[in-house]
């Protein structure tokens, strides 16, 4: 199972390497929202770096919909995801795979998005390790539920406008929890980030579990 | 299945009836004057929309698991979603109208009223999913993994909503006005819990016969299809 995911992260990441899509359109994209944040809320009085965490991680969620959409529209070129089904990959393995491949690619853009909330935002960094750990529970919870609902939806005529609508109202969750956890990190509060770590924890426990129970059956659907 | 539906209907009414004649004469109090009548409705409401969503949750399995898998049990689910989307909508409606003199405002960020707005948005996706065409069984297999993995983030909402008002500020209202009220008003909210049950079940009832039919009536027209090329195919070979 892990080979096979190995394999598809891998197959993922190649693509996005050459194609470029992730770091010349979702990047730049998650960039400019946070820029948006400064025009809508006024900058001069401190509500920007007040409000960093979760200008933050709205900024993520919305590229981590691109994120997904992108992951599930390599497969439907070229009936990609026919070959997916008949290669005799574990379906378990493709949904770590792709999840994990979407983890990877948003959790460099984090790194992008916290140097630019740093020098833009004037929010100074504290608490690096409870950060970092957020943001790797926080990743791998919107991957998990993003590949579901993807797969979900792949196949759809609809699914560039049902995939937002089904996606965001179950990672609120995440966005609330990573917010509060990132906000009590940079106030030098960390024991208050812990339980927001731990929820992190287990909808990511919850998510990548029920996709690898479900991910075959819908793949095979999609 | 007609008599179901009409002593059902009629027992749904009576009740209802007799819940907002019940309702409209409670007595005003000191602390929420007359707005305290919102008691009759709109807890039941908020019960109703509840049950609704487990209602669909426990059909979306039952459909699931291969020994009970029936297509009943997508209609099942379909109809109880629906319905429970229109009692979440009422439940926060009478909320704010009955928060609006109470509170002062329309809308509080209170952990109850964050998560149900949450659960609408969640089976308003589920109910956006459902319409999507295509092959039936497909489509209530998809229908049954959405719906369950809707369910799995209530409770986990359900926390979220609750630390976030809870480590910050302190729970900042109790909804709970019971505990200094007398017997009359309990007993009309709880005679209000049956009339949205009933009123509940019989919608649901009305809605499941809707998805019924509406099965029927693709079956019946993709006969028709079949029965119409035969034909065609039929004349087209006896002119040749």
């Amino acid at each position: 199972m892990l080979r096979d995911a190995a394999l598809v992260a891998g197959k993922d990441l190649r693509i996005e390497a050459r194609s470029r899509v992730a770091s010349n359109q979702v990047a730049p994209f998650a960039v400019l929202v946070l820029l948006l944040f400064a025009f809508a809320l006024d900058p001069d009085r401190g509500v920007l770096a007040r409000t960093a965490p979760g200008l933050f991680w709205v900024a993520v969620l919305f590229s981590g919909l691109l994120a997904v959409q992108r992951s599930f529209s390599l497969e439907s070129a070229d009936n990609a995801r026919d070959g997916l089904r008949l290669s005799g990959l574990d379906p378990a393995g493709i949904f770590l795979g792709k999840a994990g491949a979407i983890v990877v690619q948003m959790l460099a853009l984090e790194v992008i998005l916290a140097g630019f909330v740093t020098l833009m935002y004037g929010r100074h960094l504290h608490g690096p390790a409870i950060l970092i750990i957020t943001c790797v529970a926080a990743t791998a919870g919107m991957a998990a539920s993003g590949t579901l609902y993807g797969v979900l939806a792949a196949g759809l005529r609809v699914r560039e406008t049902l995939l937002p609508l089904l996606l965001l109202p179950v990672v609120a969750p995440v966005l609330l929890a990573a917010t509060r956890a990132s906000e009590s990190a940079l106030d030098g509060a960390g024991s208050e980030a812990w339980p927001w770590v731990r929820l992190l924890g287990v909808f990511a426990v919850i998510y990548v579990t029920f996709g690898i129970l479900a991910f075959g059956p819908l793949l095979e659907e999609a | 299945m007609n008599a179901t539906s009409r002593l059902l209907g009629g027992a749904a009414l009576i009740s209802l009836v007799t819940t907002v004649v019940l309702g409209l004469g409670l007595p005003p109090t000191v602390e929420q004057g007359q707005y305290v009548k919102f008691i009759a409705i709109h807890p039941p409401l908020a019960w109703a929309a509840y049950l609704s969503f487990g209602v669909t949750a426990v059909a979306s399995i039952l459909y699931l698991v291969p020994r009970t898998r029936h297509r009943r049990w997508d209609h099942i689910a379909g109809a109880s979603a629906e319905v429970g989307v229109v009692f979440t909508a009422l439940t926060l409606v009478t909320g704010s109208i009955w928060g609006r003199p109470t509170w002062g405002v329309w809308w509080v960020w209170d952990a109850r009223l964050t998560l149900t707005a949450l659960m609408l948005f969640l089976f308003l996706g589920y109910l956006a999913l459902r319409r999507v065409a295509g092959d039936p069984d497909t489509r209530a297999r998809r229908s049954a993994v959405a719906a369950i993995l809707a369910v799995l983030v209530v409770p986990i909402d359900h926390f979220a909503v609750q630390w976030w008002r809870t480590l910050h500020q302190g729970q900042s209202l109790t909804m709970t006005p019971q505990k200094n009220l007398d017997g009359n008003y309990i007993a009309v909210m709880l005679l209000g819990f049956l009339a949205m049950t009933l009123v509940y079940a019989w919608l649901t009832l009305q809605r499941y016969w809707v998805e019924e039919l509406e099965d029927e009536v693709g079956d019946q027209g993709l006969q028709n299809a079949l029965a119409e090329r035969r034909a065609e195919a039929g004349a087209g070979a006896g002119v040749r």
